[in-house]
């Protein structure tokens, strides 16, 4: 029972080491990486957008520089030249030859259209001299400005391009100088634009179609469209980056610019998660630390924690062992102390005994019973009161000499016969010490179980101590029992005197072990340690007060089972 | 008794002058057997029942040996020990013990007591301690 209740003692402290180890290692390492996340997740995010936004940045100034510069080329080509010269196949023929040598194959073909939209001269691979463009969207636009752009259509050849345009007034009317640009070249700007594994980059215009061949498969969500153009117009020329979830569920970041006064979106698309792969990375590791970590931190909780628990008990143990044998160790001297008094108490009479015998052997000899018939009957048995006499010496001088083991065995007992059996068993020493002691018993008190003869070693040890106090000065021991008023279900000894008192130092120290005031060689200092030993064995407890000149009390209480 | 010529076969023979003996101890019956027993051993026995009668007979007249019990309910032997050597007194003194307390013998010796013996003890042994002791102060007078 006891070694089960020891056992969950052990184990739950055992918990509880392991509880406080794990939580006081995991908590700062969470937080430590908690924190340590959020701000490389910040600023991660914020160097990703940075490269994204640069990089929209820097391209959508390359188009805007590419588109202007064919624009220049196309103007500086009417500007400078007249509408006779310039309505003319061969010497268009000869200025697309010219910017063929400079760009490559970036301009398809030059014309020139009047405005009506007939293309009056023509200079191309397609021979759509006489076209004509009236209906053509991009004529209709390019009519209303000096200059104008048009969007990537398809237009009569069947094949992906658009078209540059400059509008100039010459002999009374006014044309235009346009020019086809390879939608191939272009889409290249774009097209190698290509941002980790899934980015990439496209453009738009405002009826939200590609002005690039986008390199993924991609339909641009209308009203997600739609909340670029908002978006980019508000914020101007800057760089809009944002989070969207297409169609399909995967979360992607675009990073949109507007090209074109605005009238095309230069948009980088690329996967969230493959943003985000780097910080994805360092989160895993990061889990994977925090994981390898949390196992090492469990394993030496546990680990240590029970090794702790198992020194613990056998440091518990030794302390246990010890415990008892400063209680033998006590417990002989306190029963030593007992047979002294007590051989002393008999030897006095055994003594006078032996003597008074020894008295009638000498009158014996005296008178002249010389013929009594009894004598040698006379003289027997006065040698044989002599014998016992000398045997009642041994026994005291071996009861002086015993130490036997205190019974620790529990039993019902009434705590008041035990008072009652030491108080007479120490009469005999009070009364050499001119005390008295006086018991006040309450008469109703309920039977405990504890062992008998330690509770007697427990009260012996404070009369005796009370009567040490007073040897020289004399005065009253007043022992009283009763129903605790203070703790419930507990009995309460109070053991006072009126000796000197214990100055307060001492009061401190009063149940350390081996503390004790007598000199050298009197006290073992280990009388009311054990006391206290024992007491708390019982489930009680005992306390001192004391005051110099008035005296001092002991109280014990002890616990009344139910 | 006293006075009476007695032939006795006393283990120890008294010594020419009658020994002056002081008897000091709280149990009546002891000193009073022990002092009746020592009397018919021609010794000069005079009884104290306490410290107090000690000191006051010790007063009124000078003996040669004493008695004296350690353990008494009004005075501590060492005491009435102490309180014979502070007199200055001219006797060997024999302390009574009980088992046990032979440190507070060995103290009285050390303040000048001449021997103890253990209670109970046997007469002869008394009676041999005491002209011991008697022996010595012839001595060292």
């Amino acid at each position: 029972m006891i070694k089960d209740k020891h056992k969950k003692y052990y184990q739950s402290l055992t918990r509880n080491m392991i509880l406080s180890a794990i939580i006081v290692s995991f908590t700062p390492m969470l937080l430590v990486i908690c924190i340590l996340l959020h701000q490389f997740r910040v600023s991660y995010h914020e160097k990703t957008y940075a490269h994204l936004s640069e990089l929209v940045q820097k391209h959508k100034q390359n188009i805007d520089a590419f588109l202007n510069e064919k624009l220049a080329n196309i103007r500086f080509l009417a500007i400078n030249n007249s509408f006779e010269t310039i309505n003319n196949n061969d010497f268009l023929q000869e200025k697309l030859f010219n910017l063929r040598r400079d760009y490559g194959n970036l301009f398809v073909d030059l014309g020139v259209v009047d405005e009506n939209g007939i293309q009056l001269a023509y200079a191309g691979p397609y021979g759509l001299e006489k076209a004509d463009y009236a209906d053509a969207g991009w004529f209709k636009k390019a009519r209303q400005v000096d200059s104008f752009i048009s969007d990537v259509f398809l237009g009569l050849r069947g094949y992906p391009h658009f078209i540059v345009a400059v509008k100039q007034n010459g002999s009374g009317r006014g044309y235009l100088i346009r020019a086809t640009i390879d939608f191939m070249a272009f889409n290249s700007l774009v097209q190698n634009l290509r941002v980790g594994k899934t980015g990439y980059a496209f453009i738009l215009n405002r009826e939200g179609k590609f002005q690039t061949n986008p390199a993924m498969d991609y339909q641009p969500n209308h009203s997600g469209y739609e909340f670029f153009w908002t978006a980019v117009e508000k914020t101007k020329n800057k760089i809009l980056i944002t989070r969207w979830k297409d169609d399909a569920g995967i979360e992607n970041l675009y990073a949109v610019g507007s090209l074109k006064s605005g009238q095309w979106l230069l948009i980088v698309k690329q996967e969230a998660a493959d943003a985000f792969s780097d910080l994805k990375r360092m989160l895993n590791i990061a889990v994977l630390i925090f994981m390898i970590g949390g196992v090492a931190i469990i394993f030496m909780a546990f680990y240590t924690s029970k090794r702790m628990v198992k020194r613990i008990r056998r440091a518990d143990k030794d302390k246990e062992n010890m415990n008892q044998q400063i209680i033998e160790t006590g417990k002989m001297a306190s029963i030593g102390e007992l047979a002294a008094g007590i051989a002393h108490e008999i030897n006095n009479p055994v003594a006078i005994m032996v003597e008074e015998a020894g008295w009638i052997g000498d009158l014996l000899e005296e008178e002249e019973f010389g013929q009594s018939n009894n004598l040698e009957e006379f003289n027997r048995a006065l040698v044989q009161i002599n014998t016992q006499g000398k045997r009642c010496k041994e026994i005291t001088h071996k009861l002086l000499s015993f130490a036997r083991k205190t019974d620790s065995t529990l039993k019902d007992v009434q705590l008041n016969d035990i008072v009652n059996e030491i108080v007479s068993l120490s009469a005999q020493m009070a009364k050499y010490n001119k005390v008295i002691i006086e018991t006040r018993l309450q008469k109703t008190l309920p039977y405990i179980t504890i062992s008998p003869s330690e509770m007697q070693q427990v009260i012996l040890n404070l009369i005796n101590n009370a009567l040490d106090s007073m040897e020289k000065t004399g005065g009253t021991i007043r022992i009283s029992t009763k129903i605790s008023e203070v703790e419930e279900e507990h009995i309460v000894v109070i053991v006072e005197d009126d000796g000197p008192g214990i100055p307060e130092a001492n009061l401190l120290r009063i149940f350390d072990p081996f503390f004790t005031t007598k000199p050298v060689g009197k006290g073992t200092g280990l009388g009311l340690s054990i006391c206290y030993g024992i007491i708390n064995k019982m489930g009680g407890k005992i306390d001192v007060q004391s005051v110099i000149g008035e005296g001092t009390r002991f109280r014990i209480w002890i616990p009344i089972q139910k | 008794m006293n006075g009476k010529e007695v032939h006795s076969v006393n283990p120890v023979a008294p010594e020419t002058d009658r020994i002056r003996l002081l008897i000091v101890d709280d149990e009546e019956g002891y000193v009073n057997v022990l002092a009746n027993r020592l009397e018919k051993r021609h010794f000069d026995v005079t009884k104290a029942f306490s410290g107090g009668d000690a000191i006051r007979a010790v007063r009124g007249q000078d003996f040669d040996v004493a008695i004296l019990d350690l353990k008494m309910e009004d005075m501590d032997g060492i005491e009435v020990l102490k309180i014979f050597n502070q007199m200055g007194l001219d006797m060997e003194i024999i302390m009574l013990t009980g088992h046990g307390s032979q440190e507070a013998a060995r103290e009285g010796i050390s303040i000048g007591a001449f021997d103890y013996l253990t209670k109970p003890c046997e007469l002869h042994e008394l009676i041999r301690k005491i002209n011991q002791a008697y022996r010595k102060r012839k001595k060292s007078e």
